[in-house]
């Protein structure tokens, strides 16, 4: 294996016309293909939700009602573009793009195919000149999908702020609540994949997967991680069952209530972006990306297409049937569940993943000095977790006494 | 364990995917392909309906008028010409007509009628291009030669759907009650004679299966 660190493509002389090209190229390409991949989505979730809910979906717009999206997108491209009269009508007017720019940003970091067959180091050759197949290997690589859905936090709050309105205002107080708290546990679960890889690069952690199965993050880690990112990763995107954000039934539409037009089609586009995205960074960290099986036939690179697809739309159908099946949490459910399970869970297993590194470091890398790190470790777990468990307890007591004095 | 009930959920709408079984069956229709059954006393459009021999029902009373609270109802009797009556007494609706527009569907007409002339059909998918057209006449409300009610160009209707005019007149006649059941209280209509009496309310009918284009 070959641990590149940047793309190659940069890596041999001055820029070329082939090198300007390919860039272009690729980026068009991402570009297009979120976009078509979106539309594909949205149609995809409202025939499964529909065959889930005994109904059958979008069904007049083009074959199996496959154009509806597009239908939707032009409806909303000419209908009135409303911005209300209390608005802060500059910040009402940007918020969108602070949600739809990062969407569209985070997929440029996601190595989508490419020769990951375990003997491909999973570069591709293009008009003589070697590259990844993925529009940008920054050295600081997975940080930046964290630094990019950070970033979407202020499309959802400048939103809400902006509007002058008291249900966005609330939908968008609980959404930077929400993403805020989430987002710990989401780190700390990476913090687990980059301890085990050793490297940012989405590419490099990519091909360190790429021998198979047992190589996966998914199984280095231990499991435990991918769980954790999976329910952070739900909450983050604001997708149900942690749709708190835009409670129908509580705030109206939620941050967007007052937003119409293309505004909101860009809202959703972004929301739904960013779970195709997030289901590719998932596959990228814990499903070794576009590693899979090769056939000797046809171009490798187009089987790591063809095995990342396949994995993404098996996430996003996941995604989609959670949508379909969970109710939502109450406020404090949701918060109890990330401060109280998933941060202390992440923030254990990174210390015992550590620990097990260290001691693998120093030579004890024996199964039973393994076996007793772990033992040792899940003593201290239960030790904490009874605990924080005693603490909550107390705490309710206490909330309960008080409220007993304050209302006889 | 609570927390394996949590995954139960995911089972049942997995199990939905399977569109052949009993709680996976699509419930969804096509719509203008495909329509559903009407219930049996559904209120439609009304019509204006003809004795056997053609002569017309309504005699002018106006108590259709005087009981619609929507006040749709406009009618005007006049003497029937001795030679060439219209309807079988003395006077004949001489002008009849139904704003849709007001219409409710209550069928307070349809039971004041003292001749049952007036009755509703189940024809209710007429969508009208401007205010004139939801005006019916008498030239749209009194039924064809055949006894069938008139189509006009913007009524939906599939063949069979104008079969049902007067059910609901046959359904409550005489004043709803129970020991009429079954026996035959109104004259005959053009183009079907005596109808046969309605049968009473059956639930299996209601919940039948969805039918495809045309059928009722």
């Amino acid at each position: 294996m070959i641990l590149g660190g940047l793309d190659p493509l940069f890596l041999g002389d001055a820029g070329t016309f082939e090198m300007l090209l390919i860039v272009i190229l690729k980026v068009l390409v991402a570009f297009s293909l979120l976009l078509v991949s979106v539309m594909l989505y949205i149609w995809w979730m409202r025939k499964f939700i529909g065959a889930m809910q005994n109904r059958i979906g979008p069904s007049r717009a083009g074959p199996f009602g496959i154009l509806q999206t597009l239908a939707d997108g032009i409806k909303l491209f000419f209908k009135e573009d409303l911005i209300p009269n209390k608005s802060d009508r500059f910040v009402f007017k940007l918020a969108p793009f602070f949600s739809i720019v990062p969407a569209l940003l985070v997929f440029c970091v996601v190595p989508v195919a490419g020769d990951f067959s375990g003997d491909g180091d999973g570069t591709v050759t293009w008009f003589g000149n070697e590259t990844f197949v993925q529009v940008a290997d920054p050295h600081i690589g997975i940080l930046f999908v964290l630094a990019m859905s950070s970033i979407a936090v202020y499309g959802i709050m400048l939103a809400g702020w902006s509007s002058g309105s008291k249900y966005p205002l609330l939908g968008s107080v609980r959404a930077s609540a929400q993403m805020v708290s989430y987002e710990a546990a989401l780190g700390l679960a990476l913090v687990a994949v980059l301890l085990k890889t050793g490297t940012l690069s989405t590419h490099d952690i990519a091909l360190q997967q790429s021998n198979g199965i047992p190589d996966w993050g998914l199984v280095v880690t231990g499991f435990v991680p991918f769980f954790i990112f999976f329910i952070a990763t739900t909450a983050e995107l604001n997708s149900p069952p942690f749709d708190l954000v835009e409670a129908e039934q509580e705030l109206v539409g939620g941050f967007h209530t007052e937003y119409s037009s293309i505004r909101f089609a860009l809202f959703f586009m972004a929301e739904f972006m960013n779970v195709i995205t997030m289901s590719a960074v998932m596959v990228t960290l814990f499903f070794g990306g576009p590693g899979g099986y090769y056939p000797n036939f046809g171009p490798a690179w187009l089987w790591g297409l063809f095995w990342f697809a396949g994995k993404v739309f098996v996430f996003v159908s996941v995604f989609v049937w959670m949508r379909g099946t969970l109710p939502r949490p109450r406020y404090d459910q949701l918060m109890d569940l990330g401060w109280k399970v998933l941060i202390p869970l992440a923030l254990g297993w990174v210390l015992l993943l550590a620990t097990l590194d260290v001691f693998d470091d120093r030579g004890h890398g024996g199964w039973l000095t393994q076996i007793f790190v772990v033992l040792i470790c899940v003593a201290v777990i239960i030790f904490f977790a009874a605990l924080l468990n005693s603490a909550i307890i107390k705490g309710q007591r206490r909330r309960d006494r008080d409220g007993e004095e304050a209302f006889g | 364990m609570s927390f394996l009930n949590f995954f139960k959920g995911f089972v049942v709408t997995f199990r939905k995917l399977n569109h052949a079984s009993q709680s996976g069956k699509v419930v969804t229709t096509s719509y203008p392909e495909e329509k559903r059954n009407k219930p049996a006393r559904l209120h439609g459009r009304h019509v204006l309906n003809k004795y056997e021999d053609g002569m017309e029902k309504c005699i002018g009373c106006e108590l259709c008028a005087s009981v619609c609270p929507a006040n749709c109802i406009y009618v005007r009797g006049a003497d029937n010409d001795p030679e060439t009556p219209t309807s079988p007494g003395e006077r004949y609706g001489y002008i009849y007509e139904i704003n849709y527009l007001r219409c409710i569907h209550c069928d307070l007409c349809v039971e004041a009628c003292p001749t049952q002339a007036i009755t509703e059909t189940k024809l209710f998918e007429f969508s009208f291009m401007n205010r004139e057209q939801a005006i019916y006449t008498k030239d749209e409300l009194v039924v064809a030669d055949d006894g069938k009610p008139v189509h006009l160009p913007w009524e939906d209707w599939r063949p069979g759907e104008d079969q049902h005019t007067s059910e609901w007149m046959r359904a409550t006649s005489p004043s709803g009650s129970a020991d009429y059941v079954g026996q035959i209280q109104w004259a005959g209509e053009l183009g079907y004679g005596i109808r046969e009496p309605e049968s009473g309310q059956h639930l299996q009918e209601e919940s039948e299966p969805l039918q495809s284009e045309g059928t009722q």
